[in-house]
């Protein structure tokens, strides 16, 4: 049976989703009264209109960069690593320690420390799930929400006691001066290019673009990911080829954790510049979406993150600027992840029967 | 017909607020949105009040995550509103480096000091009315025994726990305090489920008056003592209504007070320190039609006195909050 075309797999699949996501989104914003062609217009300039928020968007996108790539490294071992919350959590703490704790004289080196010490303690999170499934066939999909809920009441504790600054808010104090990442807008007038500084994107941003080069070369230029992939499309294959499964497993989940837990350089090292309650906000949830939406591969996540990350920004601006309550644009971004994400195969299907129909015909 | 007028309804209201004058203010709500049954939504009530009253329309915004604080204030210093408004203690920081970008604008924060010329920081004595629901409770309990539960336990909620069970000892020293706290994530001010739980354990131990300082799970702490038969104290606004003959009264913290009073000052609100305390309404118990048969005249005029000796100054409640520590109360 012929199969659709490669552009079609990844191109109109996922437009077509997005076409029928924000159909329904328009009914939806019609229904509460505001017209979908402003809000769309609103959702846009929000999003892209002014430096200011291509900054707030790079930065949500860089968040979910790094999940979506952990799901992604995840997945190409067929693991469903839905712990990137919890993992990106806790990595946040390993900054946040490595950060208080070491006087980094200069970021660039805090950035070395500091993201070192994230990835080690995601990978951490991720490696007892990955352990337990490895050796005693616990499923991956329980464990790693679990940890989830293992991570929030510890960095509760933390956040409430040892690790919190004075005050109300629980928090650490922030880190030192000299380790606050440059914002995008430094670096990007260090080429020559003005670029607002109110936004929040940083230095971040070029590590999760290191991290989608890296996860490209891991999984398509290196055996491991060979291995990996192997082990993924078959199991039983791959035992028979002599891959150790248990090794897989533990790797990818251990890659997956670590790149989920450099988040932090993103929201703790560059935004915050400290670890407040929260600090992850669902971004290792929207990972899986953009994992999902970018079929697994980087190009794909980098679209994707950037995609979610316009309809993060923007939809704070459309609640804002029609003051629609913000349940409603959350109701509008759970529409897109439907479409593009659970709803896949909806839209796959009859283009992949209609694309066999067409290649039938062109063969006879 | 009713989904046109809806329609119609809101694309006048859209054409209204297109044309506003620039000078509205705006207010920014915190994490927990500003339906929250309590503290945002006694804010966003204000806001009403004062727009129900002058005609006048209003900016405002809910954020939903860490790193849309500075943004928000941002946006609406940008659109030339004036005062902008917050609510909450965790909009310090981000107003603390905003507002000198913006000397001409007018900034008000509650629950919080900064300071900066063109700040005014909102903070209310809840020790105070904490200290006399905690003498109503003490007076009107028949074993002794009262409870306290909290929201999220943060220095905040210790203060509203520590001024109560000064009012308590100062009516009857031998009074036992029972407190606990709902959580410690933010979880914990909407959890009536647990609110309930805890209530049903302070009775266990013997607590006849339960003051809950929890945002939404006080509603599971009314309920319960209501269907337990033990008295309860509402907190923030007035929640006497709410179970009429169990609330015995309600704390009330005047957040809707502060907002509607920066909403009418406009750009001429003053910065600086504005304590809202018993001396000037900020603070107080609720006495009304639901509880009147509750509040016997002797405990009246108890309460009274003590407001009248706490407002010139001559009796002072401990403040947990200056130095997280309270001299009759262990957490």
């Amino acid at each position: 049976m012929q199969k659709m075309p490669n552009w079609a797999d990844v191109v109109l699949v996922p437009v077509l989703s997005l076409v029928l996501a924000a159909i329904i989104s328009a009914i939806v914003i019609l229904a509460i009264g505001h017209n979908p062609i402003d809000a769309l217009g609103i959702m846009v300039k929000g999003a892209l209109g002014n430096s200011a928020n291509v900054s707030y968007t790079l930065y949500y996108a860089t968040n979910f960069i790094f999940t979506g790539l952990a799901v992604a490294v995840a997945y190409h071992a067929r693991m469903f690593n839905i712990g990137g919350e919890g993992q990106a959590y806790i990595g946040g703490l390993g900054a946040a320690l490595a950060c208080l704790y070491i006087p980094w004289p200069h970021w660039t080196l805090a950035l070395i420390g500091g993201g070192v010490a994230a990835a080690v303690f995601g990978a951490a999170w991720a490696a007892i799930p990955a352990y337990l499934q490895a050796k005693r066939g616990s499923h991956i999909v329980i464990t790693t929400i679990m940890f989830n809920y293992m991570a929030y009441p510890l960095l509760n504790f933390l956040l409430n006691g040892p690790i919190k600054a004075g005050g109300m808010e629980p928090a650490t104090p922030s880190f030192a001066e000299a380790m606050h990442l440059p914002n995008l807008s430094a670096i990007l007038g260090a080429v020559g290019i003005s670029f607002s500084d109110r936004g929040p994107a940083n230095f971040a941003l070029i590590i999760a673009l290191l991290a989608c080069v890296f996860v490209w070369a891991l999984i398509w230029k290196t055996k491991l990911g060979y291995e990996t992939r192997a082990f993924g499309e078959s199991e039983s294959a791959a035992k028979y080829a002599g891959i150790k499964p248990t090794k897989i497993i533990m790797i990818a989940m251990l890659i997956s954790g670590g790149l989920a837990g450099m988040m932090a350089i993103n929201n703790v090292m560059g935004e915050a510049e400290r670890l407040v309650l929260n600090a992850v906000e669902g971004a290792g949830f929207i990972g899986i979406a953009v994992a999902l939406m970018g079929r697994n591969h980087p190009v794909g996540i980098l679209i994707a993150a950037i995609l979610f990350g316009i309809l993060y920004q923007g939809g704070a601006e459309l609640s804002a600027e029609l003051r629609i309550p913000r349940e409603m644009v959350t109701v509008i971004q759970a529409l897109v992840i439907l479409f593009t994400g659970a709803l896949d195969n909806m839209v796959r299907m009859p283009i992949e029967k209609l694309f066999v129909a067409f290649g039938r015909k062109g063969a006879n | 017909m009713t989904l046109v007028t809806k329609f119609l309804g809101a694309s006048a209201a859209l054409a209204l607020s297109a044309g506003a004058a620039l000078a509205d203010p705006a207010i920014i709500f915190d994490l927990g949105g500003k339906f929250d049954k309590s503290f945002n939504e006694a804010a966003f009530g204000g806001a009403t009040r004062w727009a129900e009253e002058t005609g006048g329309s209003f900016a405002e915004f809910e954020i939903t995550s860490d790193a849309q604080r500075e943004q928000a204030i941002r946006r609406f210093a940008e659109d030339g509103n004036n005062p902008i408004v917050m609510a909450g203690f965790s909009w310090a920081t981000p107003l603390a480096a905003v507002a000198p970008e913006y000397p001409d604008l007018k900034f008000s924060i509650i629950d919080m000091v900064v300071d900066a010329p063109n700040v005014q920081s909102v903070v209310f004595n809840e020790h105070e009315g904490s200290y006399l629901v905690g003498m109503l409770a003490a007076m009107a309990s028949e074993d002794g025994t009262v409870g306290f539960i909290g929201g999220m336990d943060i220095p905040l909620i210790r203060k509203f726990a520590c001024g109560y069970a000064q009012g308590a000892l100062a009516v009857n020293p031998d009074a036992t305090v029972i407190a606990n706290m709902t959580g410690t994530t933010p979880a914990a001010w909407n959890d009536p489920v647990k609110g309930s739980e805890l209530t049903l354990a302070q009775i266990s131990q013997g607590a006849d008056v339960i003051y809950a300082a929890a945002g939404g799970t006080g509603v599971g702490v009314l309920q319960t003592a209501a269907d337990q038969g033990v008295y309860s104290i509402g907190v923030d606004s007035n929640q006497n209504y709410m179970h009429p003959g169990s609330v015995l009264t309600s704390m009330m913290k005047r957040v809707d007070n502060a907002v509607y009073d920066a909403f009418t000052a406009g750009a001429d609100l003053e910065a600086g320190f504005n304590v809202m305390g018993l001396s000037n309404g900020g603070v107080g118990y609720a006495l009304d039609e639901y509880n009147a048969e509750l509040i016997t005249d002797e405990m009246k005029a108890a309460v009274e006195a003590a407001s009248a000796q706490i407002a010139s100054g001559e009796l002072v409640v401990h403040d947990y909050m200056s130095d997280e520590t309270c001299p009759v109360l262990d957490f």
